[in-house]
């Protein structure tokens, strides 16, 4: 069976639902916050697949977890969702696989993160090293903002007491975001914003880019790398090339759509069936 | 189409036929953020307040 498991109704969970619904597809479309576990998953089991769409990571990661230890498939896996939620682990990978990124630096003590800022040279950009949005972002110029930024952040609570600081990009006022399922790139699209966060969600117009050879293998490689099934990677164009700034591991999609007229939604369940067939018996393949 | 009130502003707010409870609107006049919480008869509340975690 394919489940669909949701907090917030929103475009994207509202647009699964209608293509598994075109497809004739049985479909257990579920808000996750009225469920109790186990007692209200006795529908679910092995062979199965869920679309894990809770706005909060934290609940979703929980329920990837609980959905796999009962062998169900889950998109995405929660290693990815905990990777992709996770900027220092995800940064870290992409070193590790010399995937090119705003240089960035880690500290935990007020000292080492003004030094941190110092050695990449202003101006930095702190990040949570959880959120999404662009929430909580700060564009840091000199020495005293950032010596406010880091005592305020002390403040903040342990979560923002590790800070992950990178450099900032002049993108020339637009970054990139591609949608990949199953490894492959579903839509390319602009967000472009006089603001230096581009988000959509903080305003940024989005509109389809080309795609061209250099971009294509920079985004399969990092959707091998990260795994999982669906992903939305972020790109900064530099004057030494692309570069990735962030990924996500349970993105929204309605600024691709609205850029792109790609039907995302379907994209995703005709992926999800297929993976639903390849576990029934004789199918085979597992994750991605 | 269904037309409700908003309850933060008052304003008519419009529910397309085809929505759902859980469903997110946004009011034109004020701008908050409205949830779908019944279809017959259609009422709407504010919705949650974002939370840290979340996102994409």
């Amino acid at each position: 069976m394919l489940h669909i498991f949701y907090s917030r109704l929103r475009m994207e969970e509202k647009a699964l639902y209608k293509a598994a619904a075109a497809r004739g597809t049985e479909v257990d479309f579920r808000d996750a916050g009225d469920l109790v576990w186990p007692d209200d998953f006795e529908n679910v089991g092995p062979g199965d697949v869920a679309l894990c769409r809770c706005v909060s990571q934290t609940q979703n990661i929980a329920l990837t977890q609980l959905l796999e230890g009962r062998g169900v498939r889950t998109i995405n896996p929660p290693e990815t969702m905990l990777l992709c939620g996770d900027k220092i682990a995800t940064a870290a990978l992409l070193d590790r696989e010399k995937i090119p990124q705003p240089a960035w630096r880690v500290a935990s003590s007020f000292d080492a993160a003004v030094k941190a800022a110092e050695s990449l040279g202003y101006p930095v950009v702190f990040k949570p090293a959880a959120g999404s949005w662009g929430r909580l972002l700060a564009k840091v110029s000199d020495r005293e903002a950032c010596e406010a930024i880091v005592e305020h952040k002390q403040h903040m609570g342990p979560a923002h007491s590790v800070f992950y600081i990178q450099k900032y990009v002049e993108k020339g006022g637009f970054d990139l975001r591609a949608v990949m399922i199953g490894g492959r790139t579903a839509t390319l699209m602009k967000r472009a914003s006089s603001h230096w966060i581009t988000n959509t969600a903080r305003g940024a117009t989005p509109e389809p880019f080309p795609m061209d050879a250099e971009l294509e293998a920079l985004l399969n490689r990092t959707a091998k790398v990260v795994g999982g099934d669906f992903l939305a990677i972020d790109v900064f164009g530099t004057p030494e090339g692309w570069i990735v700034n962030e990924i996500n591991g349970q993105p929204e999609f309605h600024g691709s759509v609205a850029a792109t007229g790609v039907d995302v939604g379907g994209l995703m369940i005709d992926y999800a069936l297929d993976s639903l067939k390849s576990r029934s018996p004789g199918g085979g393949a597992s994750h991605v | 189409m269904g037309v409700v009130k908003c309850p933060v502003c008052d304003a008519d707010v419009r529910v397309a036929d085809d929505a759902m409870v859980g469903e997110l609107l946004t009011c034109a006049d004020c701008g908050v953020e409205l949830e779908v919480t019944a279809l017959d008869p259609l009422t709407v509340e504010e919705a949650p307040e974002v939370q840290e975690d979340w996102g994409e």
